[in-house]
Formats: C-alpha cells, sequence, structure tokens
C-alpha cells in the first residue's frame, strides 16, 4: 500500500491556480525529490499537504496512510504523521524552544493513546536529539526561531522532525542556506529518519543533498504539475540542462 | 457637572495633623486643591478613554487599618526584604526586614516621618485630583532610602495589600522610594487583595534616581476583579542614572497606572516598560508621561497588551523633548491583540518635540493573532486551541524580556500564566 497516494491535485492561492492536476505516489521506504522551477509550486504543494489556510484544493484527493489527509486540520495531519519542514521557519518570540517541542512532541503521544513525557523526561529526550544535530541547551531555550541564521532556522526544523519522528517528512528547501558542514548535519539526521516504514519527499533547487539522501525518485514539477520522473540521474540532467525544457512547454 | 457628592469629600474632614509643619501645610492644600479639582471627569484630556462613573455617586469609606494573620498564599515567595502594607498602613508583623544594612533605610512612612528621614513629600503632578486627594490624606506607606555608593543585596518586595470589607473601602499608600547618589537596587511590588471585597486603591508613588544611581522597579497589579486601582509614580531621574521598570497589570474591575517620569540630568537610561491582560469587565488603563529635560538622555517605552471578551484597554503616552534636550532617545511602542470583536484598545501616543537633534518614535498595533504562527504551531501537532493560548501567553511573555531582573521575569511570566490558565 502506498503511504501518500497525491491524485489529480488541484489547488489555489487567492484567486489563483497554482497545482493544475497533480499526481505523485510514495510508497513506504521511499525516498523522493521534487525540483523545479521558481514559482512552480513546490511549496504550495507541501502547503496544500499540510493544510495551510489560504491554499484552498479546489479538486483532486490526497490519501495519507489510508485515511484522507484534507479532511483533517493541521494538527491532525501532524499528528497522523505527517511533517512539513518549512522553506521559510516562522520566528515565535515568548515560545521557548522546549516547551514548543514539549507541546508537540506530547500532543502525538495524547493523539496515540501514548503517555506523555514529563519534563524531566522530555529535556533528556531532546538533549539526545539536539547533540546529534550540532545543537546546544541554550538554542533550545531561546525563544523558537527568534534570532536564529537561516542555517540555524533550517537546523532547528530538522531537530523537530527527529523529535516528532514522523511516517512521512516533506522537506522543503531545508538544505537552502547551510554551510558544506551544516548540511552533512542535516542529510545525517534525515538519514537517521529513514526506515522500511516511512517515507521522505525532498523539494530542493540542488544536486549536494541528494548526493547525501540519494533518491529513489526525482520528480520535475512546472506549471503545477509532474512533468517527469525518473531515478536519481534525472537530478543530474536537470544540473546541467536546467528546466528550460519544462518552461517553455507551460 | 451633575449634583452628586463627589465620594471623597467626606474624607477631607478627617484629615491627620499629626507630623511636621510642613506635612501639614501639604495635607492642607491637598484638601484644597481637591476640593477645587474633584474626581477627574471623562472631560478632561487626560482621563477621556477612562471613566470613573462607577465611582462618582459611591459611598467610599476610609480602609480599617485591618489586621491580616497572614500573607496571601497567592503571593510570591522571593529572596527579598519584605515590607507589607495593609490598607496603607506599615504592617510589622508580616514584614521581614532583617538583616538590612544600615547604608539602606526601609520602613513604614509613619515611622520615617517620625524619625525625621523626611524632609519634603508631594510635587511630580501638576492639577491631579487624585493625588491632591492622597496629600490630604497622608499619613503612612513605604519608605525606601539607598544611601550613596550603597549597593543593596537583596531585592525589596514591597507587598500592598488590601483588605476590603461590606463598604466600598478606599486606602491611599504612599511609597516613596529615595536612591542616593551611585545606590542600586531592586524594588517588586505586587499589589493584591487579601479578600474578595471591591476596594478602591490609590497608591501614590515618589521616586527619585541620583546622579549614577540605580533603581529596577518592577510592579504587578494584581487586585481582585471587583476592585478599583488609580495609581500615581512620580519619577525624578539624574544624571547618569537608570531606571529600569515593568508595570504588570491583570488585575482590578478599573485600573489605571500613570507614570511621570522627570529626566533631569544628561545620560539617564530610562526603561518605562508593561504589560496589560482585561478579561470580561476589565478596564485597564496605563498612562505615561516622560519628560526629556536634560540633554543625551534615552527613554524607552514598550507596552503590549491582551484584550479578551468586553476587556478594554487604554494606552496614553506622552513624550516631551524641552529645547535643552538635545540628543535625546525616545522610542515608545503599544501592541495590543484583540481576542475578541467586543474588545478595544484605545491608543494615544503623543510626541513634543522642541530640540532638533532627537531620534524619537512611536507606534501602536492592534490585530488579531499571527496566522504563521499560529499555523506554524499546528503544523507541529498542536491543536487550534493551544496553540491559540500559547501564542497569547507568548505575546505578554515576550515583553517581560525588557526586565533586567531575572527573578522579577519569574514571577510575572508565572502571574501571567495563572491568570491565563496553565497550558495542558
Ligand atoms: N499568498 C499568495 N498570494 C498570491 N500568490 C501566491 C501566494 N503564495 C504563493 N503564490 C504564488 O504561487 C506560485 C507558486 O509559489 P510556490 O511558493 O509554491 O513556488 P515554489 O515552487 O515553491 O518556488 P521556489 O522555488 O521559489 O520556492 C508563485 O507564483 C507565487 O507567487
Ligand atoms: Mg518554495
Amino acid at each position: 500500500m502506498s503511504l501518500l497516494e497525491i491524485k489529480d491535485l488541484q489547488a489555489t492561492v487567492g484567486e489563483k491556480q497554482i497545482l493544475k492536476g497533480l499526481n505523485l505516489t510514495l510508497r513506504p521506504g521511499e525516498v523522493h525529490a521534487i525540483m523545479g522551477p521558481n514559482g512552480a509550486g513546490k511549496s504550495t504543494l507541501g502547503y496544500s499537504l499540510a493544510g495551510r489556510d489560504g491554499y484552498e484544493v479546489t479538486g483532486g484527493s490526497v490519501t495519507f496512510d489510508g485515511k484522507d489527509l484534507l479532511e483533517m486540520d493541521p494538527s491532525e495531519r501532524a499528528n497522523e504523521g505527517l511533517f512539513l519542514a518549512f522553506q521559510y521557519p516562522v520566528e515565535i518570540p515568548g515560545v521557548a524552544g522546549t516547551t514548543f517541542l514539549k507541546h508537540a512532541l506530547n500532543a502525538k503521544r495524547r493523539h496515540h493513546g501514548e503517555e506523555e513525557l514529563d519534563g524531566l523526561e522530555f529535556v533528556k529526550f531532546l538533549r539526545g536529539k539536539a547533540k546529534e544535530l550540532g545543537m546546544n541547551d541554550e538554542m533550545l531555550k531561546r525563544p523558537v526561531n527568534v534570532g536564529f541564521s537561516g542555517g540555524e532556522k533550517k537546523r532547528n526544523e530538522t531537530l523537530q522532525m527527529s523529535v516528532l519522528e514522523p511516517k512521512l517528512a516533506v522537506l522543503d528547501e531545508t538544505d537552502s542556506g547551510l554551510d558544506i558542514d551544516a548540511l552533512r548535519v542535516v542529510a545525517d539526521g534525515v538519514n537517521r529518519l529513514r526506515s522500511p516504514d516511512r517515507a521522505i519527499l525532498v523539494i530542493t533547487h540542488y544536486q549536494r543533498l541528494l548526493d547525501y539522501l540519494v533518491p529513489d525518485f526525482v520528480h520535475v514539477l512546472a506549471d503545477g504539475k509532474i512533468v517527469k520522473s525518473g531515478d536519481k540521474s534525472l537530478a543530474l540532467e536537470l544540473e546541467e540542462k536546467g528546466y528550460a525544457e519544462f518552461v517553455s512547454a507551460a | 457637572m451633575s449634583e452628586m457628592i463627589d465620594p471623597f469629600i467626606k474624607a477631607l474632614d478627617q484629615v491627620e495633623q499629626t507630623g511636621p509643619a510642613w506635612l501639614d501645610a501639604l495635607r492642607k492644600q491637598g484638601a484644597q486643591d481637591y476640593r477645587t479639582l474633584a474626581l477627574p471627569h471623562v472631560k478632561l484630556e487626560q482621563w477621556k478613554y477612562t471613566n470613573l462613573k462607577d465611582l462618582r455617586g459611591a459611598e467610599i469609606a476610609a480602609a480599617d487599618a485591618a489586621l491580616l494573620d497572614a500573607l496571601p498564599a497567592t503571593l510570591p515567595d522571593l529572596d527579598a526584604y519584605r515590607l507589607v502594607l495593609v490598607n496603607g498602613r506599615f504592617d510589622a508583623d508580616l514584614s521581614d526586614l532583617g538583616g538590612l544594612s544600615d547604608k539602606a533605610l526601609v520602613k513604614g512612612l509613619e515611622q520615617a516621618l517620625e524619625d525625621g528621614d523626611i524632609e519634603t513629600l508631594g510635587g511630580g503632578f501638576e492639577d491631579a485630583a487624585l493625588v491632591s486627594l492622597s496629600d490630604a490624606l497622608l499619613r503612612d506607606g513605604a519608605f525606601i532610602r539607598i544611601k550613596r555608593g550603597h549597593m543593596l543585596d537583596k531585592p525589596i518586595h514591597l507587598v500592598i495589600l488590601s483588605v476590603g470589607s461590606d463598604k466600598l473601602t478606599a486606602s491611599h499608600p504612599r511609597i516613596v522610594i529615595d536612591m542616593q547618589d551611585g545606590a542600586s537596587a531592586t524594588v517588586i511590588e505586587t499589589h493584591m487583595g487579601a479578600n474578595d471585597s471591591a476596594v478602591v486603591s490609590l497608591p501614590v508613588s515618589e521616586v527619585t534616581v541620583a546622579e549614577k544611581a540605580r533603581l529596577g522597579h518592577y510592579k504587578q497589579q494584581l487586585d481582585n476583579a471587583q476592585s478599583y486601582h488609580l495609581a500615581h509614580s512620580a519619577v525624578t531621574v539624574a544624571e547618569g542614572a537608570t531606571y529600569d521598570s515593568f508595570v504588570l497589570q491583570l488585575g482590578g474591575k478599573l485600573a489605571r497606572c500613570d507614570v511621570r517620569c522627570l529626566i533631569d540630568g544628561a545620560h539617564a537610561d530610562v526603561r518605562v516598560n508593561g504589560a496589560y491582560h482585561a478579561g470580561n469587565g476589565q478596564h485597564v488603563d496605563n498612562t505615561s508621561f516622560i519628560d526629556h529635560a536634560a540633554p543625551d538622555a534615552k527613554s524607552a517605552e514598550n507596552f503590549r497588551g491582551v484584550l479578551d471578551g468586553d476587556g478594554r484597554g487604554v494606552f496614553q503616552g506622552k513624550i516631551l523633548v524641552r529645547q535643552i534636550a538635545q540628543g535625546t532617545d525616545g522610542q515608545q511602542m503599544n501592541r495590543a491583540l484583540l481576542l475578541s470583536e467586543k474588545a478595544e484598545i484605545d491608543s494615544k501616543p503623543e510626541l513634543e518635540i522642541y530640540a532638533d537633534d532627537v531620534k524619537c518614535s512611536h507606534g501602536a498595533t492592534a490585530g488579531d493573532m499571527d496566522e504563521d504562527q499560529l499555523f506554524y504551531l499546528m503544523a507541529r501537532g498542536i491543536d487550534a486551541d493551544t496553540a491559540r493560548k500559547l501564542l497569547i501567553q507568548a505575546f505578554l511573555f515576550d515583553v517581560l524580556n525588557e526586565i533586567d531582573y531575572a527573578p522579577a521575569r519569574e514571577i510575572f511570566h508565572d502571574a501571567i500564566a495563572a491568570k491565563l490558565g496553565e497550558i495542558a
């Protein structure tokens, strides 16, 4: 059975139709990459999956782990195991990173009928995860993303992902803004999450993250649709030739 | 004007006559001025948004010098010297002033007057009826003097308790803080009711921060939801001195804190910050006046408010930069979060500038919750209701970072969480 099945997805932002009949299927254990020109609708796909207000699905269907994803509100989607790493992570002054993650993790645990972690258990758990990603206590105590550098924000998204252990992680340009070492740290974090029952959807403009993750499939998203799919060699081909072929067709 | 009898006029018949002659003169002047000025009315520009009509016809009695067996259980526990006022009167039994250095005088005001520690009081407010009233009825309160160059080892917790009765009662605590040259201290004020009866609390503070002195002055107003809190605070800051202050207003049916700060010396650093929350049936007013009367000084005001239900907030902030005050840096901001259709905020910023080399700004925003933040929290599995609660509290928590003294941040954090509800 597929973990995520997107059929003929159509979505509008404001008055504008952005997704124009997008089809995509991810099976457990797979890593897919989506590449495509600026403005093609890649982030719109991520937001539509996560359920952001203002991204209105006007047609098609999305089945996630056998359930109708589009029926759920954003928090239910997350608790069911969907994780979107934001292209532009949001700053939340006044909410400490630890508080935020504790609420998030315990919401998921409650959702699955598991015991919540108390403060101490959680801090121990979080420290372990943070260490893997080279993040110190001071960063965790600070308000979520406030004053973080671009790269630190992306690292923080990766930390959230590894804490929440989603079934499906959608990484929207998580590699942008990372230095070479940070890229490896983040890639390692994503690789640790890989397992036969999870899937990963990576939105990226660059080959370098894919060198570490090695996708099973690469897709080109242009003008609101998947216009070409292939294996990892497609990414290399795109890196060389660009998107001219797809953009002119649009 | 209506023919209603002013609720405080009767109290003027019982003006004290103890103490030195100058004090008598102050009381007499106060009584005379109050008779002329009377209870503030919405026709006065200063009182445009805060209407005392519910007090106007009320029968108000003077609060008794009530006896309390114990401090309220909800009082925050601080490692501090504690000075307790009950209905405006110093309570030696509930206070804890042991171990104070002889470079710090911390005592009841009546005692300080008796000991001859004070040579003058009053001033700092013009045409403020309620300050005149307080002058007329001046008797007791809190007195703090930190002597030249002394750095107080622990903060002082001023606990200002009201004990109401079956009648509406008023108390008039006077708080005098005198930081001498180069002295340094932190004062935390907690205002709360010891029971659920309605009271009118009319504290008047007189604060002087002398040359190169430093005062951290943090107040939390947690009066009960039936009560009136009408506070006036006059602060004078001298050359090179620092006044770091914060007012957290969570309580009261109608509450107003009016701070006037005179910057009297060059290079003074003044911070008047605050946070407030008004729920159903509450009206919370923060009024401030920063008077830059010396060059190269800095003032910063940062206020945040949350208005819920039919709660109403008022922010009036005036910055005056006199001609002499070249090089002034004056910033002011009030941001309010409106959580319901019926909630209201009135912001009135005012800049009056007579110097040409100044950097001044003010701003006010009023709005709803940030949708991006809400979505971000929900995208991590936090349900809409919890996410909202988190963001509302965070909006207020954030401004607590302005406070220089961590234990004060923590108790204010707890006070906000206690009012708005722990989040599961
Ligand atoms: N709130 C909005 N209002 C109007 N148009 C929008 C809005 N959000 C996105 N769009 C438009 O939708 C289109 C798709 O945007 P999207 O962010 O999905 O692109 P993308 O493929 O992620 O691009 P990039 O590679 O630059 O991140 C763009 O043309 C963008 O301008
Ligand atoms: Mg994008």
